[in-house]
């Protein structure tokens, strides 16, 4: 997600908010964390609240960020490891606690995760971390040994003083290090010397995630805990109207059925038993204030809205006359379809509540939010929420949400439970599929106009679709005169230089729950704008990948263009495509986006039959996010990127009929699987410039570079996603 | 009282024969790295060895198990089981990793029984083993890598 995309309203929300508490921090933990740990461990050396040095010399970085898959711990312990010297297998990451004084997203303005800042948010900090730490470490060594500070060197974990041919492990220092003051303005490495950055040091997660010992919140077990499912209302909006328990009361291990806000919880001794228990429960519900539309209305009233006028969101020169005047025009609507998270570990929670105290254990993403949240329901203060966060089995977005809305849920029942025991509130593969919180359906109408020299003069993307963030504390940040940023971002500031432009947005109304999905509006805005541009290549009788290199003048856009040359140039763009065999049609398809200022270009090569069936035989990633931490964990990322954004390109769809979600689990949401997993190379553009984020930026070139591909090859379009082989084989079919 | 030789020890348990394995390891047992992830053995994060055989453990109940030996991560130590994870970690598969236990249990399978699989044999393998994150890529390698060395 993004939360904040035009550097002006980011500097101006710096000022008003996170700077201070920037500032705090820095002042803050040296003396806070050092006390903290005299009250719990004197022995260990934690001068600053992201690292602490056990006596025996483990290392231990506490991350404010959530480990989801998008490997934040391993990239967030390099930076502290890199400048503190350590030994990278004496290195450990946890999560922080939720403080938002010492561990706020400078991004945000508060502890959470997200719009892929992690790295970039940990780079200055965390440098300056381990640069600290070592910095004393060196002081309490000059100190034993009685030599000047600025002779020791240090390497993996070692202090080492070449003159007197001394050496001792950071271990032996700990304590006397623990007891420095500490110091300021510490110098920072030479980015030469790194041994660390750049040079893909194993993730730290890869060997409790192989043998089945890492944490997840579905693992935790506490002394006298109890498990509950709830049962949620069909239709997004409904509310309990009656309830008939008698038979979800008879089956064995059922302890209670309670009432909360979000509907009718059963608890029971296990997983099994609850599961047991709610298909037995009987819930009448009142639909007065629900959501019944089917998606087919939605969109037919969304196409209705895409006819008039919305906020604008770009304007440059006068589209509607230049449209006017053009020798050739070209038209498409779009139809993107709502979207599941569904990640691998359906949503859950552990609560632990007492009179004045509260304690949760879950893949928390929003600490800071979601104490609020608590706080408010319990009548609490924020500070009395404890959150431990644990590994998260994926997110994509779906656990950081302005609601809290499954941690806040299991705080409920907790709640109507009387305190009287631990409880897991655990979701189902189908509570998670049909639990709302969706990408947001949206309607692109497109338009182009092209002269008689075979010149772009005019394009113009209406945008319908709910807002994100309207209604959260988000909005008054990041919604101005109705537009939307995470709507818009990809199309407003699309990098095509096009004389006459205007982009304009609906919030349009629905009782769906709406939430932003891995790379937010640039799920769909990539897509439009990446698949209408090859529209109007061929229109204009250009190559789509001159085309856009072309139209990339302004500067700002230089490290898009490089990712997109290099991209091309990785793929053998300028060569033809090896023919497939006789039947199958090949194509490759070019797409480029910045997201999160992180600059990826993509070509998919796709092999397509008559009956519509495809085959993604290899995608060419070009990214460029500054400096590479890690290089191998950004591979990843765009490997991951690109098969997330490829299974909801040809699978991915939520629709309602009559308010009623129609899909429920693997087999008809449909995921990416091993047989349709492209071969993927990645190349990363060598950079200077400060770390960006990658966990959502691989994700949307591919949809548009594979949809291009399949247009290379047939000359159709499929406009209304998922991109299904009924759909592509009916296209193919047609004149 | 349900008996089940899981991991090599056999383990009584006062549960409902009709309950499902994965819940009898989890919630009974507290052997938590067979993962919860569709219920309907769409996913295979519940993945574990009954007799040697990959087995979806939320949709086989445990009267169906008793007397048979039954596998987990935690217990898979055998040959392949050893290249497969040491293959894992060496090609850092792993992303968010809650699915990595189905796919580490089916891909030790496959090992046991074919000790060079091609990419066919992968893919009809593997399928029904979800990744959200799909390291796919990933996997299909390090599958061919533990096949080098056994």
């Amino acid at each position: 997600m993004k939360l904040t995309n035009d550097t002006v309203g980011r500097r101006g929300f710096l000022a008003g908010s996170a700077a201070a508490s920037l500032v705090i921090a820095f002042n803050l933990t040296p003396h806070g964390a050092r006390a903290a740990a005299a009250a719990t461990n004197a022995k260990n050396f934690a001068p600053n609240a992201f690292l602490r040095v056990a006596p025996d010399g483990t290392v231990t970085v506490l991350s404010k960020h959530l480990e989801m898959g998008q490997g934040s711990y391993t990239g967030i312990a390099t930076i502290v490891a890199e400048e503190l010297d350590a030994d990278w297998s004496k290195v450990r990451c946890e999560g922080a606690p939720a403080d938002a004084k010492l561990y706020s997203n400078h991004l945000f303005g508060m502890q959470g995760t997200g719009g892929s800042s992690s790295i970039a948010n940990s780079w200055d900090e965390l440098r300056t971390a381990g640069a600290t730490a070592r910095a004393m470490l060196i002081q309490a060594a000059a100190a034993a040994w009685k030599v000047p500070a600025g002779e020791i060197e240090t390497s993996k974990s070692t202090l080492r003083h070449a003159a007197s041919n001394r050496t001792a492990p950071y271990a032996q220092f700990v304590s006397a290090a623990a007891a420095l003051p500490v110091p300021a303005g510490v110098k920072l490495k030479d980015p030469a010397t790194y041994t660390l950055i750049g040079k893909s040091a194993p993730r730290l997660d890869s060997n409790a995630k192989t043998d089945g010992t890492a944490q997840f919140t579905l693992d935790v077990y506490l002394p006298g805990m109890v498990t509950a499912l709830v049962a949620r209302s069909p239709k997004f909006g409904g509310t309990v109207k009656s309830v008939d328990a008698a038979a979800a009361k008879k089956i064995k291990g059922v302890l209670e059925i309670v009432q909360i806000p979000s509907g009718v919880a059963v608890v029971a001794k296990d997983t099994w038993a609850a599961k047991q228990g709610r298909d037995a429960l009987n819930v009448t519900w009142d639909f007065a204030n629900a959501e019944t539309r089917s998606t087919t209305t939605i969109v037919a009233d969304y196409k209705k809205l895409a006819q008039q006028p919305g906020a604008v969101a770009a304007k440059k020169g006068d589209a509607a006359q230049a449209l006017a005047s053009a020798a050739k025009r070209v038209e498409a609507t779009y139809v993107f379809p709502y979207l599941a998270h569904a990640p691998m570990e359906p949503l859950d929670t552990v609560v632990k509540l007492g009179p004045d105290s509260c304690e949760i254990w879950a893949g928390d993403q929003f600490q800071t939010i979601d104490q609020g949240n608590v706080a408010k329901l319990l009548g609490f203060k924020p500070e009395q929420i404890k959150i431990n966060t644990l590994y998260a089995g994926g997110s994509f977005g779906r656990r950081a949400n302005t609601q809290s809305d499954f941690i806040v849920e299991a705080v409920a029942v907790a709640k109507a439970m009387k305190q009287k025991a631990p409880v897991k509130v655990v979701w189902t593969r189908e509570d998670d599929i049909r639990g709302g919180l969706y990408r947001p359906l949206f309607v692109h109408k497109m338009e182009a106009g092209i002269d008689a020299q075979g010149n772009l003069t005019a394009w113009t993307n209406r945008l319908v679709g709910q807002s994100i963030l309207v209604g959260t504390p988000f909005e008054s940040m990041m919604v101005k005169d109705g537009v939307d940023m995470t709507s818009v971002e990809g199309s407003a500031d699309m990098p095509y230089d096009v004389a006459n432009i205007l982009v304009d947005t609906h919030n349009a109304k629905a009782g769906v729950p709406v939430l932003w999905w891995r790379s937010v509006g640039h799920t769909h805005t990539a897509f439009a704008v990446e698949t209408f541009l090859d529209d109007v290549a061929k229109a204009a009788g250009k190559d789509p990948f001159e085309l856009r290199r072309s139209l990339m003048t302004d500067t700002k856009h230089t490290r898009l263009k490089t990712v997109l040359e290099l991209a091309a140039d990785k793929a053998g763009w300028s060569k033809p495509l090896a023919a497939g065999p006789a039947g199958v049609l090949r194509g490759r398809g070019i797409a480029a986006a910045e997201s999160f200022s992180t600059y990826v270009a993509q070509v998919a090569e796709v092999s397509v039959k008559p009956d519509g069936s495809i085959k993604v035989d290899r995608v060419v990633v070009a990214v460029d996010c500054g400096v590479a931490v890690n290089p191998d964990v950004i591979k990843a990322q765009m490997e991951g990127g690109v098969g997330f954004g490829l299974g909801a390109l040809l699978h991915g769809e939520i629709t309602l009929k009559d308010g009623e979600v129609e899909q429920s689990n693997f087999h008809d949401y449909v995921p990416l699987r091993m047989d349709e997993m492209p071969k993927v190379e990645v190349f990363i553009v060598p950079s200077t410039a400060a770390p960006t984020g990658v966990g959502e930026p691989g994700v949307p070139p591919i949809g548009p570079a594979v949809a291009n591909a399949i247009f290379a090859a047939t000359g159709k379009r499929v406009r209304e996603l998922p991109l299904t082989q009924e759909k592509l084989k009916a296209a193919i079919a047609s004149a | 009282m349900v008996t089940l030789d899981i991991n090599g020890a056999k383990k009584q348990l006062d549960i409902d024969p009709e309950t499902p394995l994965l819940w009898a390891l989890r919630d009974g047992l507290k052997m938590t790295g067979t993962k919860f992830g569709c219920g309907m053995a769409q996913c295979g994060a519940c993945t574990v060895h009954v007799d040697g055989q990959p087995t979806r453990s939320c949709v086989t109940p445990v009267s169906a198990v008793a007397g048979q030996k039954i596998t987990t991560i935690e217990g898979a130590h055998s040959k392949a089981a050893e290249a497969v994870r040491a293959s894992w970690r060496k090609l850092d598969v792993v992303q968010c990793g809650y699915c990595q236990s189905g796919q580490i249990m089916a891909a030790t399978a496959l090992l046991e029984s074919n000790k060079k699989p091609t990419d066919d044999d992968i893919d009809a393998a593997m399928t029904g083993n979800v990744c959200r994150c799909a390291t796919y890529q990933r996997i299909r390698a390090a599958i061919h890598d533990a096949a080098q060395s056994l």
